[in-house]
């Protein structure tokens, strides 16, 4: 029976070793070594990088978005067909293949055994196998753009009958590409959900209890088991879809007339594939945003030198959160035809949501409160990121209540909310945690002021685009209209106000270009930044060499001694204590009596 | 407090104090569930999410045949054979039924063996199993073959609703899948198992990590899983 630490404060005793050193996979070539590699930390970098390519396909699409709702018909190649393609490959790429991708599988890899002390991840070939079904998946994507008649149409959520009838864009093979493509997607996930899970329950280091551990890895574990759980709604639901659209059965398709044509579908229920997709799609929505809940704690506490405020209350707070939003899913249904008292349960569950995220949000400005702020690109973007992620969470509680929902449900303020609240919330995040770990990944520091540069434009920018949206929601204008026309209850204003968006839309996309220029500078010209330049308590700032080499440490893993957030301990010599460091004499003192 | 925590203790703890401990010793360090192996704790989590895959199959098929107005062919008839010019319902589905769940035993007494390090009887049990699987998969061939004879087609069928079809072939189909998938895979870890790989210490092909006798139960563990699904589809799907 193994000796338990109670509580994550420092303590002397750390139970022997119950887990042998594993045997690692040690590459003998170039290939092995950076192409087909075993390592969590190279599979990492090539998930980010997959991730931030795509990622910038969609920023391109919402341009042309962008300039058509502005200057419509100024661009002739976008007609209404085109603006849909848009749409459709827009969402997806950035709820799966940015946002997931990026924040599970690059984050993930990268610091799930840099975190927890151990060489690697459970199961690398696994892990490997992973990355190349996920590249797969993203060029299956790619390939929509080839063919005849484009990538599909039908929006991001697929709704069917809309998706496979005749007439839709991309219904011959855009559609086929994208449901390939989906389950293809989940296959790798699963690959490498497996192993995050795995590393984390079984192959922490002697001393990381589950209360030990940073946030950001409760944050990554918690949604890697939620999208464990989801994803396979959607698994099933792109099946069945394809058997609709290859095979002619009628799983989602009723019975039919189009242009005076009885189709052959029959008897199948389209309610039944919105209630899959969202039974994915609103656990989808956190395994976004609980691996971002989990970074910005750890970048506040760290640049804001203070323990991090109701550690305990944070990780239940995920795990709540984590639970509750399989509970919720048909809010997105409200206007799909439901009995109201179903409507009435999921909107009493969406509500109680706000309850957990909100004490993560006090939870966060208490540690802000009276900390040594360093106002440092990470610290910016997490700063950036709360306010965001507040506003988008009270235009939430609007959506979340039937009534108010039922009004605004299809305008554009349901695209300010969502882009507020899981687009660039996040999305500020993944630029905080890149510069606060770029030091770690490249051993080198990015440019300061580019950085802010980028952050202050990136920030506001958002903010000039996604406000005014609300507004013009709730004058009635309707989301996925790919022209307004002469319309008589759309004041003549709102065309100027979307010229004002679609300028700053375009200033912010370029703003990115920044950011990128400024990781491939910093590769080479950027000064060097030695192992801890944050002065940051966690394993891996911990590491003997930067970057941390093939099985992150020497010889020996590291011992745990204490949490993750031992900054300004009063007495100590530093303002932070690595985890890895023993209990001085005083603490021994305290932790006796 | 934490030495406190450590002693002995003989008297019954109150019922706080023994969540407290539950929960200490749960979330200790290097692993939550202690003398699991890291790939059996894998295949759990798998089967889990596995478990959720077929679940959303089966509420589907559950939503598409309450929700259909026309009516649900019955199986006892669709799925009843003449032998002998008596029609005796479902006896397909029950010697298919009968078979996979012998082909849990053996897998169960090939874990036994495997432990033992008996090497012999672990390799030909596993081929029991296996070949035991294989002719279920060889039984549902033919009762796909039957149906497709008879003109049931995932579009329609003679009977009535067509989503009697679809979900038939969709989720026996993918039942089967795996059931073949495990036969593939108890063949390869029986080949290891004669050889000795587990004894030697071989390295995997692609892994390149030695494995331990602890893969057969790992086996045994999918093999059950796909066991215990099909009793879910027989009882959803044949007996309703």
């Amino acid at each position: 029976m193994a000796t338990t630490i109670h509580g994550h404060g420092p303590a002397e005793t750390v139970p022997p070793a119950e887990t042998a050193d594993v045997e690692l996979y040690h590459p003998h070539s170039w290939i092995t070594r950076y192409v087909f590699s075993q390592d969590a930390k190279v599979i990492a970098i090539q998930y980010s990088l997959t991730a931030m390519a795509i990622g910038f396909v969609a920023l391109f699409l919402s341009w042309l978005m962008r300039l058509q709702l502005a200057f419509p018909g100024a661009l002739e190649f976008i007609d209404a067909d085109a603006y849909y393609q848009y749409i459709t490959m827009h969402g997806m790429i950035m709820v799966v293949y940015l946002l997931t991708a990026l924040f599970l599988g690059g984050f993930g890899n990268y610091l799930i055994p840099l975190m927890l002390g151990a060489r690697d991840m459970a199961f690398p070939y696994a892990n490997m196998l992973s990355y190349w079904i996920y590249l797969l998946a993203v060029l299956v994507l790619v390939a929509s753009f080839f063919t005849s008649d484009g990538p599909t149409g039908a929006g991001w959520t697929l709704y069917p009958p809309q998706a496979i009838l005749p007439n839709t864009p991309g219904q011959d093979l855009g559609i086929v590409l994208m449901l390939v493509s989906l389950a293809l997607f989940i296959i790798g996930f699963t690959m490498g959900g497996l192993n995050y899970v795995v590393t984390v329950l079984q192959g922490r280091a002697r001393g990381m209890t589950l209360m030990r551990m940073p946030l950001t890895i409760w944050g990554i574990f918690t949604a890697t088991v939620m999208a464990l759980l989801a994803f396979p709604a959607l698994f099933v639901g792109a099946v069945m879809m394809l058997f609709d659209r290859l095979l002619g059965t009628s799983f989602f398709m009723p019975a039919i007339v189009q242009m005076g044509e009885q189709l052959s579908y029959g008897g199948g229920s389209p309610i039944l594939f919105q209630h899959l997709f969202w039974f994915f799609g609103h656990p989808e929505v956190y395994i976004v945003a609980l691996p971002a809940f989990g970074i910005v704690s750890d970048l506040i506490a760290t640049h804001a030198r203070k323990n991090i405020f109701g550690y305990r209350m944070m990780v239940w707070a995920i795990v709540i959160i984590g639970a509750l939003s399989f509970i919720v899913w048909a809010h997105h249904m409200y206007v799909s035809g439901m009995n109201p008292y179903f409507g009435f349960f999921f909107a009493t569950t969406t509500l109680i949501i706000a309850v957990p995220t909100a004490i993560k949000v006090y939870n966060w400005v208490l540690t802000l409160w009276r900390g040594d702020i360093h106002f440092t690109p990470p610290m910016l973007f997490a700063i950036g990121f709360i306010v965001t992620f507040l506003n988008g969470g009270l235009t939430g509680m609007f959506l979340g209540n039937v009534v108010v929902d039922v009004p605004l449900s299809d305008t554009m303020f349901v695209v300010a909310h969502f882009h507020m609240v899981m687009g660039v919330a996040p999305i500020l995040v993944i630029f905080g945690a890149i510069y606060h770990w770029y030091p770690k990944i490249t051993g080198r520091m990015f440019n300061d002021l580019l950085a802010k540069l980028h952050f202050w434009v990136t920030f506001l920018g958002a903010y000039l685009i996604f406000f005014p949206m609300h507004y013009l929601g709730l004058l009635g204008i309707p989301r996925r209209y790919y022209e307004m026309g002469e319309t008589a209850f759309v004041p003549a204003s709102t065309v100027t106000l979307n010229e004002f968006i679609t300028i700053t839309a375009l200033v912010v996309g370029a703003a990115q270009f920044l950011f990128l220029f400024n990781m491939f500078w910093s590769l080479r010209h950027g000064r060097p930044a030695g192992g801890n330049p944050w002065r940051a308590t966690t394993l891996e700032w911990q590491t003997p060499q930067t970057p941390p080499a093939h099985g992150n440490w020497g010889r020996e893993l590291p011992v745990v001694y204490r949490w993750a957030y031992d900054y300004s301990v009063p007495g100590a010599a530093e303002d932070f204590i690595p985890q890895n460091q023993p209990p001085s004499p005083t603490e021994r003192r305290e932790a006796a009596t | 407090m934490a030495r406190a925590a450590m002693a002995p203790t003989q008297t019954a703890l109150p019922r706080q104090a023994r969540w407290r401990g539950m929960i200490a010793d749960w979330s200790s360090d290097q692993r939550a569930f202690k003398g699991v192996s890291w790939g059996k704790a894998m295949m759990w989590v798998f089967l889990l999410s596995d478990t959720f895959v077929f679940g959303c199959f089966l509420l589907s098929y559950m939503t598409a045949r309450m929700s259909t107005v026309e009516p649900w062919p019955n199986p006892s008839e669709v799925f009843a054979l003449t032998i002998g010019g008596a029609e005796i319902p479902l006896i397909l589905i029950a010697i298919m039924t009968f078979v996979l769940i012998t082909s849990s035993g053996t897998m169960a007494m090939a874990v036994n063996f495997a432990y033992r390090r008996d090497r012999r009887r672990t390799a030909i049990l596993m081929l029991v199993t296996a070949l035991l699987g294989a002719g279920f998969v060889g039984m549902q061939a033919f009762e796909w073959t039957k149906l497709i004879e008879e003109g049931v087609r995932p579009w329609g069928n003679p009977w009535g609703a067509p989503q009697f079809g679809a979900t038939f072939f969709m989720i026996t189909g993918f039942h089967g899948t795996h059931v073949t998938i495990g036969v593939i895979f108890l063949l390869i870890i029986a080949r290891k198992v004669w050889r000795g790989d587990f004894d030697r210490g071989a390295k995997g092909f692609f892994t390149s990590r030695s494995g331990r006798y602890e893969i057969v139960e790992i086996t045994g563990l999918y093999w059950h899983f796909v066991d215990l699904v099909w009793v879910f589809i027989f009882a959803f799907f044949y007996l309703w």
